[in-house]
């Protein structure tokens, strides 16, 4: 057992440091998405106003926090609720308010995704906020978030991933982390034809490239 | 493929998630630096090998990342149960041979 968690009282935030890995306003370094090369913005313009059955778009750039504690650690939860104002999310389960999302990933790590500009203070904040055994840490550079959505994301689901996507075992709110394709993706439902996969960065052209030979016999549009 | 149900997920997941670790509750020895060679030795490479019930560590790979135990039939391939580190299992081959023989008392 570490001396964090043998005494209730250590302080966390006394013992990392939190450091803002955005490059600065003034560095005039643009941060870029890992699927930059792919351009998905002059793809979207290009197909602009057209209909698919699957939307696809890149959330890019977000702030992603990996949050690790013990839920019987009252100094853990409470705060994270006074910093993100929710609870942390029970198994398989995935909650957000407004900007600000919490995925369950394991039974003592979470997944919070935040705005970019937003994520070193809300880094910093969760830093100071949470007491007892814990860690936070910046992931921002290594993973990124793609949307789709459509009628057809269910099937094109179906294809990529070995388990149950119908409505009664993968309800709207429910988060699962499983095998896609030929790698793994954080996938979560936020809506009834909507989806949201959080893949790694080294394996974003292999999900573009997989997305965009998997949806051939469907309608795929890139919207921004 | 098995159909694995994860005590940390809570549900079914396919084998492909999931990765084996051979043999479970192998405790490691508690001073390594007094034991003869044949005790870490033993420790280290010798697993049973039973036909029938075995109790096996799997971990979650591409899922919860979690490790867990699970109890199988080697002979069927069935999984008769999954239960989390620190628990104990309860189906074990004692228990088994133990209920297969007041079967045979009481004549079933």
């Amino acid at each position: 057992m570490s001396d964090s968690e043998n005494n209730p009282a250590f302080n966390y935030a006394a013992s990392v440091n939190c450091m803002d890995q955005r490059p600065a306003a003034q560095s005039q370094i643009e941060g870029l998405s890992p699927l930059h090369h792919a351009d998905l913005a002059t793809v979207a313009k290009a197909q602009l106003g057209q209909a698919g059955t699957i939307q696809l778009s890149e959330l890019k750039l977000l702030g992603h926090i990996i949050l690790r504690g013990n839920l019987d650690n009252p100094g853990f939860t409470s705060g994270v609720q006074l910093t993100l104002g929710m609870a942390l999310p029970g198994t398989l389960q995935m909650v957000s308010d407004a900007d600000i999302s919490i995925r369950w990933i394991s039974p003592d790590e979470w997944l919070v995704v935040v705005p970019g500009e937003r994520s070193y203070e809300i880094e910093q904040a969760l830093v100071n906020n949470l007491q007892g055994h814990c860690a936070v840490v910046n992931v921002s550079g290594g993973q990124t978030i793609l949307r789709l959505e459509g009628e057809d994301v269910q099937k094109l689901l179906q294809k990529s991933v070995p388990l149950d996507v119908h409505p009664l075992s993968f309800p709207i709110g429910k988060v699962v982390t499983t095998v896609f394709a030929k790698t793994q993706a954080v996938i979560s439902r936020t809506g009834n034809q909507q989806w949201e996969l959080v893949i790694r960065r080294s394996f974003s052209d292999y999900v573009w490239l997989w997305l965009q030979d998997c949806s051939a016999e469907f309608k795929l549009v890139i919207s921004e | 493929m098995f159909y694995i149900y994860c005590p940390h997920c809570e549900e079914h997941r396919e084998e492909e998630e999931f990765h084996a670790s051979g043999e479970a509750h192998i405790p490691r020895p508690l001073d390594p630096e007094s034991c003869s060679d044949e005790e870490w030795g033993e420790y280290m490479f010798f697993r049973t090998n039973p036909r029938g019930i075995h109790h096996e560590l799997w971990v979650h790979a591409v899922g919860c990342r979690k490790f867990f135990n699970m109890t199988r039939d080697t002979q069927s391939y069935l999984i008769l149960e999954t239960y989390k580190i620190g628990e104990k299992p309860s189906i074990t081959s004692a228990a088994a041979k133990l209920q297969a023989q007041t079967k045979v008392q009481e004549g079933v």
